[in-house]
């Protein structure tokens, strides 16, 4: 199932677990703004009184693919959006613990999450393309970073569109509305809208669960190739994605609804998929629950 | 004769889907009697003449011109107002405010001003606007009377507007850096905007059309000339309409229908063709 | 191993900070005039009480609310109100004795017996009577509803409650409705469903469940219908001839504390006893109004919460 993937992904997973060894990593195509490297130790999130996720601790290795899996409600989306700050948008979500990328503390006093976020990108569950053309769609974070020179846009929208795939299937009709193109075109659209401000991760929220299998084999096609610059970090309820695409899983798992989530367990995604070292992540990925 | 249970039940449906559709027929046919007898008696007074000349023999003769110009005037005031603020208000509303005692006491406030009787506002306008704020009797206090009638319009119609738009929209522009004020000016606006404008053209339509706000704060029964700026007094199709009914003996019925006429038709059409541009603009966004 | 784009500070060079400087001003912009609503609304009360302070002193509450008497222009004048709020209250009462019935039955129809399309044009339709300007309602009653009520009843002249009352009617349908049409939509079509499901006829399901179900927001739409009745001004003044004395029929010609206002206002003495004393009917109206809305807004919010609409 993982063959093609196997020895690249050990390569860099390996190299990332130990970070002394950082200096030897082979990485193919680095990002030019940093390596995107995130660390979490002991995170927690709290809705108002309650704690959904309790202790989290986990590293998520640059330039490769991390997928969280679990049962729906474990936290997963939750733990996602802690990556760029996007439960500061929710309101009575409070994130305790430290993450780190590359270094960095994000929760910080001082961050800006717009600062975080344009180097933390993010692809929703459904396509959300904003109501304007495709150019317009791409154009918009750059635009918000200041960018307003026409031959820079033209360049970054048409880089973002190939690095997403969609380039050859847009390129005569960049002035057509988003809303025009297929679900699927859209979804990938909203790749090449978050990949337009350079981000070093891109975050993926269970991007394909609302496309068709032909649709989802393109998005898993582009996160393959993608990984190759970019951090990425999938959520995903489907067990044989994950195995497809990740190099990296995390399992999580909310055992009583009355407990909070919590990271069962992480490892290299052969590994967890065919030996895995806890028994409850055994029994979720043969599917005797969930 | 003895009925079962069953032809009963029958009966009473049959009868009171009878009596119900009635009803409604009673309603849509008062409605649709309304516009064609406002058409019927307000077309034989249209004229070339009606429209461009100023009102002679105390509006018996000659046209509407200055009360068509005034009207427009107060109109234009009036949007020129309500629409940044109740466009702001809405956008607080859905935006900004947080679910709080406070926020449900604004959305209290902004019912309520809908059902203030539109003479109070005109009591209002003329003893702060005329009075009070030393405006008088003009254009610019009319307007400003207006625009806190109109005002509850334009605000709920952009808060509702605005919660038709999907969450992931603002997530997917907030996702990208960009602030919640950058999100709401160049994505959730602009999805909202068909909603938006079908409100105001509403609440401006009613505008429009109100009496009573004007009465004390700047309109005028005659008038010559056009007014000449926001600090003059005015002549309004409404008002026109009122005065020459009660205080004009023998007032010339074609005239003053013609005036009743353009009125609604302007109302009718404004509001007609928002709903249209409306149901265009949202083919495309089927959230 | 380079690091990242900082985070922080760094970035922000001269431009960016004159952006959120311009940001955080707009901001403010918003949270300001998110309060408008309540501003507007505390300073219609103000303005109104400030005004009327001289009349409740020198006239007082009591006689100008019960007193029957309303002379405005004698020597010295009398300012009994009672008749305004009799001939007010008049007016409503025949206009929802006409409209209520109506409005709810052909609500009922479109809501829960009509076809989509049917509805669609049905309500269409209705939001025209809405958008049509009082002043022209009045017109129309004059041509038509004044005469015939002058020919059917055999009066000397059509200007009397009942005609202001049948024109407020019509006028306050629209309002009735769409207001309780929407009420009867919010009901789910589970409830209808499990009704129908036990053999109930449609009409049966509607009177037995959907009606009940709906009855808060049934109530707010006849309470929104007074609002609008008693604060409409300008058909009123042109169609119940305005005597201010007590009516014992509704055949006889009121005045309105609406009609009032609008029709003295523009000739009294600013600041004057009797400009003072018709800023005491628009308190009241105001008072009234509010009251009425408030009582159908908390009674809206609550079926909203219900139906978790």
């Amino acid at each position: 199932m993982v063959t093609g993937l196997r020895s690249a992904v050990m390569a860099v997973s390996a190299a990332a677990w130990s970070s002394a060894e950082e200096g030897a990593r082979v990485v193919e195509e680095t990002s030019p703004q940093g390596s995107g490297r995130f660390e979490l130790r002991s995170v927690s999130v709290a809705y108002g009184p309650e704690t959904v996720i309790e202790d989290v601790t986990m590293n998520i290795p640059p330039q490769a693919v991390t997928a969280l899996i679990g049962p729906s409600g474990c936290g997963k989306s939750t733990l996602l959006r802690c990556l760029n700050r996007m439960n500061d948008e929710l309101g009575n979500v409070r994130v305790s613990g430290t993450i780190a990328l590359d270094g960095q503390d994000i929760m910080a006093r001082g961050v800006d999450p717009v600062d975080l976020r344009m180097r933390v990108g993010q692809v929703f569950q459904r396509p959300n393309p904003f109501p304007m053309s495709i150019y317009d769609n791409v154009a918009y974070g750059p635009r918000t970073q200041g960018i307003r020179r026409r031959d820079e846009l033209d360049a970054i929208v048409e880089d973002s569109l190939r690095r997403a795939a969609l380039w050859d299937e847009v390129k005569g009709s960049l002035k057509k509305h988003a809303f025009d193109l297929s679900g699927g075109q859209q979804q990938r659209l909203c790749i090449a809208r978050a990949l337009a401000t350079h981000p070093e991760v891109l975050l993926m929220d269970e991007p394909a669960s609302a496309l068709d299998p032909i649709s989802t084999q393109q998005i898993e096609d582009t996160v393959a190739e993608l990984k190759r610059s970019v951090t990425i970090v999938i959520v995903t309820h489907n067990m044989q994605q994950a195995a497809r695409i990740s190099d990296q899983t995390a399992f999580m798992l909310r055992e009583r609804l009355d407990m909070p989530a919590r990271l069962i367990e992480v490892g290299e995604t052969r590994k967890v998929f065919t030996n895995p070292d806890d028994p409850r992540t055994e029994a979720y990925i043969t599917g005797r629950f969930g | 004769m003895r009925l079962s249970r069953r032809q009963r039940a029958r009966i009473f449906e049959a009868v009171a889907r009878a009596l119900l559709g009635t009803a409604a027929a009673l309603v849509v046919g008062v409605a649709g009697f309304l516009l064609l007898y406002i058409a019927f008696r307000g077309i034989p007074g249209l004229s070339w003449e009606f429209l461009t000349d100023v009102p002679r023999n105390r509006g018996r003769e000659g046209g509407i011109f200055p009360a068509l110009v005034g009207t427009l005037y107060v109109v234009f005031g009036t949007g020129v107002l309500t629409v940044p603020l109740g466009i702001l208000g809405g956008v607080y509303l859905s935006e900004y405010a947080p679910r709080s005692p406070s926020t449900r006491f604004i959305r209290l406030a902004v019912a309520n001003m809908a059902g203030v009787p539109s003479i109070v506002y005109g009591l209002f306008g003329l003893a702060a606007f005329v009075l009070a704020a030393g405006i008088g009797r003009s254009v610019l206090a009319a307007s400003l009377t207006l625009t806190c009638m109109t005002l509850p319009v334009v605000i709920t119609a952009t808060e509702e507007a605005l919660r038709q738009i999907p969450a992931d929209l603002r997530h997917a522009a907030l996702a990208l850096g960009a602030s919640r004020l950058r999100t709401v000016w160049t994505v959730v606006l602009p999805a909202a905007a068909p909603g938006i404008v079908t409100g105001i053209v509403l609440g401006l339509a009613r505008a429009a059309g109100e009496t009573a706000p004007i009465l004390f704060t700047g309109a005028v029964f005659q008038m010559r000339r056009l007014p000449d700026g926001p600090g003059s007094q005015f002549m309004a199709l409404p008002y026109h309409i009122y005065t020459q009914v009660t205080s004009v003996p023998n007032w010339n019925r074609d005239l003053v229908w013609g005036t009743a006429f353009i009125l609604v038709a302007t109302v009718s059409a404004a509001s007609a063709l928002a709903a249209v541009w409306r149901s265009f603009k949202r083919r495309r966004t089927a959230w | 191993m380079t690091h990242g784009r900082p985070l922080t500070v760094a970035r922000s060079n001269g431009r960016t900070a004159i952006r959120r400087a311009a940001e955080a001003v707009a901001t403010g912009f918003i949270r300001v005039s998110g309060w408008t609503a309540i501003v507007v609304l505390a300073a219609i009360a103000v303005f109104l009480a400030w005004n009327s302070v001289r009349a409740l002193r020198e006239v007082g509450v009591g006689p100008i609310m019960v007193g029957t008497e309303w002379y405005p222009t004698s020597h010295p004048g009398k300012f009994g109100a009672a008749p305004l709020i009799v001939g007010s209250l008049l007016v409503t009462s025949i206009a929802l004795v006409l409209c209520v019935p109506v409005g709810l039955a052909a609500a009922v129809f479109l809501s829960e017996f009509a076809t989509r399309r049917i509805k669609e044009a049905a309500k269409a339709v209705i939001e025209f009577m809405a958008a049509i300007p009082s002043v022209v309602y009045g017109l129309v009653g004059v041509a038509l509803v004044v005469p015939a009520v002058k020919s059917v009843f055999g009066l000397d002249s059509g200007l009397t409650a009942l005609s202001g009352g049948i024109v407020l009617g019509i006028m306050a349908l629209p309002t009735v409705v769409s207001i309780s049409e929407d009420a009867l939509h919010a009901v789910p079509s589970s409830l209808r469903h499990a009704s129908l499901a036990l053999g109930n006829t449609r009409w049966q399901t509607t009177y037995k469940v959907t009606i009940p179900a709906a009855s808060s927001g049934i109530f707010a739409a006849v309470m929104l219908g007074v609002g609008r009745a008693i604060g409409e001004t300008m058909a009123v003044l042109m169609l119940t001839g305005n005597a201010a004395v007590m009516p014992r029929t509704v055949l006889e010609s009121v005045r309105t504390m609406t009609g009032t206002i609008a029709a003295e206002m523009g000739e009294v003495v600013q600041g004057g006893l009797h400009y003072s004393v018709l800023f005491v009917v628009g308190l009241v109206l105001f008072a009234v109004t509010f009251a009425i809305n408030l009582a159908a807004d908390v009674v809206l919010e609550k079926q909203r919460k219900r139906w978790g609409a």
